[in-house]
């Protein structure tokens, strides 16, 4: 058991400050710094001498002041009233600061993550007397209307069950006690705390297997990702990752979704905050805030917390996760999370790997994607939950080279480019077709219901992204030698392939049905767009100019097809009958 | 009682070390008085045990270790704010400058501030009428909003940031309104037609100047930003005013900050800046916003030059990732004598929706100026074609497309820079100028809107 000791601050440089007297202090012990009572965390040892990164700003900090060793890691408290909160990176709550403390951020505040006042109604699921295990749900509260919460017991504790009653509760108040087979008891309560550098314990990882809806066209049918699966989104400023992200947090079919604004705008926060209890589920026709955890650390926030917001965002998902819940991490930007660590390493004067990124940088973003997956969680009931994360990466100029991007890249499993020309164009979301990349593509067919859909489905996308490839090659031949040089095919291609971009992959993320597609809508749009080059192909074959086909008022319809209401599919599909009629009148030119 | 010490020990660059000091703390500011009597300042940017580094804000030039005294305030560095600051002109860390009266402080604060606390924000969505059709047509500014001006050497963005501070205004309210000018490392001809412009307009009435000129300390450069952004907090949150704070030029800024780095022996980052140059900008550009229960605001109009036009150099780059939007100047125009030459298809302005629409501008802005985004795009591309291929060679749709696009640049973009147009002049505008396509051309507006908007322009 390391004892709070006190040592004395020698050096202090910007977010780092370094202390001595503090032998017997951790790594990673959490520290209350100076008269004001800043927090910090242990990132080096030598001797005696604690190298500490500290979470809040440090002017007028100085050598000869206090630093208090807690003895603990950095750690969350995890129980019911997360969701709907919105956090620093230290799980601070900053609705509570606000109360507290006025609009600006002040220093020293010590308001705990979960409200103390709150009364929740437990309801016991497990019989007193029973013998229960790390991991057990032994009871549940119900915290949204959209997220049933369940009491998981502690890791650490096993024993016979004993007082657990119903009733409204605090997270502080015991709901039970645990009396392990040597006698010890362990009072158990609503809330327990995890460092959240340590991955939570679950039974045993599995490979992801299925897609992960989340409504956006070109992910889902063109580049999905999988529940537990991993996904990057790099791309240069004014392209969108941004939205993007919000996109995803707002549709994805998780049942609680974390995320963190890390390093980003203040405003964009905001705005999440003032759009998500307006948006609905479109599952369930609840406010979309009742699944969301928000943590934020914007860029004007102190540095070392932007650092330890990534953890303390993945600790919270992976807490939702292990009571068997589907859970998306968005994290914007691993970027902004990466410079973090870059600045507290430069200032541990250690030696820099590339760009002045430290050497352990691969290291840290591989296994903080690792904390994603598929599992069998620990304790009983039997259950599975799954984590995924999706990763914002900002490049500096958009080069992919730089070693944020190549480090993600190396563990991600999905890939999603993001490209200033197609931002440029308006064609949002920008997300190149041909350089983007998904492994989790096998898993499409088993998206839908009906197998042989699923599998009808998956190989329409795989013709659409054939013509998407001819016509990167068509172009360039145009651009060489005209239009007029390629025969009547080839246009066609070129036709639908711009179709294929401009009515199927452009998502329109500010409308108001364009915002969320169906993957059975998803089916029928490019259903109706492939069915028309079909048509168009035959027609060719009996001589029928293309600029004939191309002028056909169904085409209209064919663009509109996105805002068609997404109950009512079986209007999509009736365009193909529309589309038999109009090129069955066309008559072919006599020559 | 202040302790004065004589223990300086080092000098290099703009940093100076004194050993054997008690007490000193990290960010506190230092007074430092030379052997002929004449006093500097410093900023304490690192303490070990009883060595500080201090970066001293007027340059190292002629100090010396045997006779320097060496002051430690005790606090950080702080600047003094009432209304009163308004109409005055002040050096880059907020000394008065034009022998105006000292000026009597309400209020003392620490110029760097605290962050917005993210749920205290409220999002920034009135409208500012900017006069300017490129920004009130395609890329509305906001109130709260940071939106930068990219521009390049040689080009007008000194004209563009006098007409910005002249001309904007919330439309249809009587608020107070106030201008806070911060100048980095410019000319003195630069700052000199700035304050001639607001002089001459009255505007010097309610703007505040802090001015760093290129032959000012760099160092100080650090500081000015900070300074004129806490006199502007003041101004929109304890005085209800809504402040526009230009910075400019904030390209100056970034080097003064790399030479301090470089001067401490930081690894450098890309192109020799610091590793946090993007955190250190963040403290800066987030400063601009709104806050819940304060009728003030300050939105944000940083201004920087782009070595040799290159965005992705390090300071534009991190700034457009920092900042909502950009304007970009373009060189071409400025050669075409198209003023002001804002670029506008890589302009952008994140929040312009949330700012226009009905009730905030008019209906049809929306789609009008996707359209006329797509149409210039489309005439754009027209008009690189023809320099290749001669005119003669292009489509008869592309040569409609290229005829929009040289109207565009001739009629919306152009309109120089003392006319301020009402949003709803460019907004007729823009029909104007569509009412060469067909209503089928014209696919990103509704075709209500086209009906009751377009039919006064058709001939």
């Amino acid at each position: 058991m390391a004892e709070a000791k006190t040592g004395r601050i020698i050096k202090v440089a910007g977010p780092v400050v370094v202390a001595e007297g503090m032998l017997g202090a951790r790594m990673y012990d959490v520290v209350r710094v100076g008269k004001e009572n800043l927090i910090g965390e242990i990132v080096e040892l030598h001797d005696d001498r604690a190298s500490i990164q500290v979470y809040e700003d440090t002017v007028g900090i100085g050598p000869g002041e206090e630093v208090v060793n807690t003895g603990a890691p950095l750690s969350v408290e995890l129980g019911p009233g997360l969701i709907s909160s919105i956090y620093d990176g230290i799980q601070r709550p900053l609705e509570a600061l606000v109360q507290q403390q006025g609009s600006f951020i002040k220093r020293g505040s010590d308001i705990p993550g979960l409200k103390r006042e709150t009364k929740w109604a437990f309801t016991p699921m497990m019989d007193n007397g029973a013998e229960v295990k790390a991991g057990d749900i032994v009871g549940q509260v119900q915290e949204s209307s959209l997220v049933l919460h369940k009491i998981m017991v502690p890791a650490g504790v096993s024993g016979k069950l004993d007082g657990l009653r119903e009733g409204e509760f605090s997270v502080e108040d015991v709901i039970g006690t645990v009396t392990a087979a040597d006698g010890r008891k362990t009072e158990l309560k609503m809330m327990q705390k995890w460092p959240v550098r340590r991955p939570r314990l679950s039974r045993q990882r599995l490979n992801p297997n299925t897609i992960l809806i989340t409504g956006q066209r070109v992910v889902d049918a063109f580049f999905p990702i999988a529940k537990g699966g991993t996904a990057c989104v790099p791309g240069p400023f004014g392209t969108g990752k941004t939205v993007v992200q919000h996109q995803l947090a707002k549709w994805v079919d998780a049942d609680v979704v974390v995320y963190v604004g890390c390093g980003e705008r203040g405003n964009e926060m905001t705005d999440v905050l003032m759009e998500f209890p307006e948006l609905r589920d479109p599952h369930s026709g609840e406010p979309l805030m009742r699944r969301v955890v928000l943590i934020a650390n914007t860029s004007d926030m102190p540095v070392a917390a932007r650092e330890a917001s990534v953890y303390t965002g993945i600790t919270i998902a992976e807490y939702y996760r292990d009571m068997g819940y589907s859970v998306a991490l968005m994290a914007d930007s691993t970027s902004r999370w990466a410079e973090a660590m870059r600045e507290i390493s430069t200032r541990l004067e250690e030696m820099p790997a590339e760009e002045g990124y430290p050497a352990y940088l691969g290291a840290r973003i591989a296994s903080f994607y690792e904390r994603a997956g598929r599992v069998v969680c620990a304790g009983s009931p039997d259950r599975e939950g799954a984590l995924s994360i999706i990763g914002a990466v900002s490049p500096p100029g958009g080069d992919l080279s730089d070693s944020v991007v190549q480090a993600t890249l190396h563990v991600v499993k999905v890939f999603w480019s993001l490209q200033a020309r197609l931002a440029q164009q308006r064609h949002f979301p920008a997300i190149d077709w041909l350089t983007s990349y998904s492994f989790y593509k096998q898993h499409l067919a088993d998206a839908f219901e009906d197998k042989a859909q699923g599998k009808a489905f998956a190989e329409m996308i795989q013709q659409a992204m054939n013509l998407l490839e001819q016509e990167s090659q068509l172009v360039e031949i145009v651009r060489l030698v005209g239009a007029e040089s390629i025969g009547a095919k080839e246009r066609l291609t070129l036709e639908t392939s711009k179709s294929i971009r401009e009515d199927f992959l452009h998502q329109n993320a500010f409308h108001n049905v364009d915002t969320y597609s169906p993957i059975e809508k998803q089916y029928a749009m490019i259903a109706l767009i492939l069915h028309f080059h079909r048509q168009g192909l035959e027609a060719i074959d009996q001589g029928i100019e293309t600029a004939d086909l191309f002028k056909l008022p169904v085409r209209e319809e064919i663009a509109r097809a996105k805002y068609l209401p997404n109950e009512e599919i079986e209007q999509i599909i009736a365009i193909q009958d529309k589309i038999n009629e109009q090129v069955k009148g066309l008559s072919p030119v006599t020559a | 009682m202040l302790k004065e010490y004589k223990t300086v020990s080092e000098i290099a660059g703009p940093l100076m070390l004194v050993e054997g000091v008690e007490d000193a703390k990290y960010g506190h500011i230092v007074d430092i008085e030379l052997v002929d009597g004449s006093m500097r300042h410093g900023q304490i940017l690192q303490v070990e045990k009883d060595k500080v580094l201090v970066q001293v804000f007027e340059g190292t030039e002629s100090i010396n270790v045997r006779d320097t005294t060496v002051r430690f305030l005790g606090k950080p560095m702080e600047l003094s704010v009432s209304k009163d600051i308004l109409g005055r002109v002040f050096s880059g860390t907020g000394v008065p400058k034009d022998n105006g009266p000292k000026i009597i402080p309400t209020q003392k604060l620490n110029i760097n501030g605290n962050p917005i606390n993210p749920f205290a924000r409220d999002y920034p969505n009135e409208f500012i009428q900017t006069g300017i059709s490129t920004i009130d047509g395609l890329n509305p500014l906001v109130r709260g909003q940071k939106l930068p001006i990219f521009s390049g050497a040689g080009l007008p963005h000194d004209e563009i940031t006098a007409q910005l501070a002249r001309q904007a205004a919330v439309r249809g309210k009587g608020e107070s309104f106030a201008v806070v000018f911060a100048a980095m490392g410019i000319t003195f001809e630069a700052a000199q037609f700035f304050i001639n412009d607001l002089t001459q307009t009255g505007a010097i009435e309610r703007a505040a100047l802090f001015i760093n000129l290129a032959n000012d300390p760099a160092i100080e450069r650090i500081a000015t930003p900070r300074v004129a952004l806490t006199a502007a907090e003041y101004l929109a949150f304890e005085e209800d005013m809504h402040v526009l704070v230009i910075l400019n030029d904030m390209t100056n800024y970034c080097e003064a900050l790399r030479e301090i780095s470089a001067a401490r022996k930081e690894v450098p980052g890309r192109r020799g800046y610091p590793g946090y140059l993007y955190t250190d900008l963040a403290t800066i550009y987030e400063r601009a916003g709104r806050v819940k229960g304060k009728k003030g605001s300050i939105t944000m109009v940083p201004v920087l030059t782009m070595p040799e036009d290159d965005k992705t150099h390090p300071v534009p780059d991190l700034t457009g990732y920092i900042t909502e939007g950009q304007i970009i100047m373009s060189r071409p125009l400025y050669r075409k004598s198209i003023l002001p030459p804002v670029d506008a298809l890589p302009s952008l302005s994140r929040l312009k929706d949330k700012g226009i629409g009905e009730g905030k501008t008019r209906e049809d802005h929306a789609a009008l100026y996707n359209q006329l985004y797509a149409a210039y795009a489309r005439g754009k591309e027209a008009q690189e074609l023809a320099t290749i291929l001669g005119e003669a060679a292009l489509s008869e749709e592309d040569q409609k497309y290229m005829r929009f696009a040289n109207e565009f640049e001739g009629r919306y973009i152009s309109q120089g820079y003392y006319e301020n147009r009402t949003v709803e002049q460019t907004l007729d505008l823009g029909w104007e100028l569509l009412s060469m396509f067909e209503d089928v051309e014209l696919k990103r507006i509704d075709k209500k809107l086209i009906d009751k908007y377009m039919p006064q322009f058709r001939k």
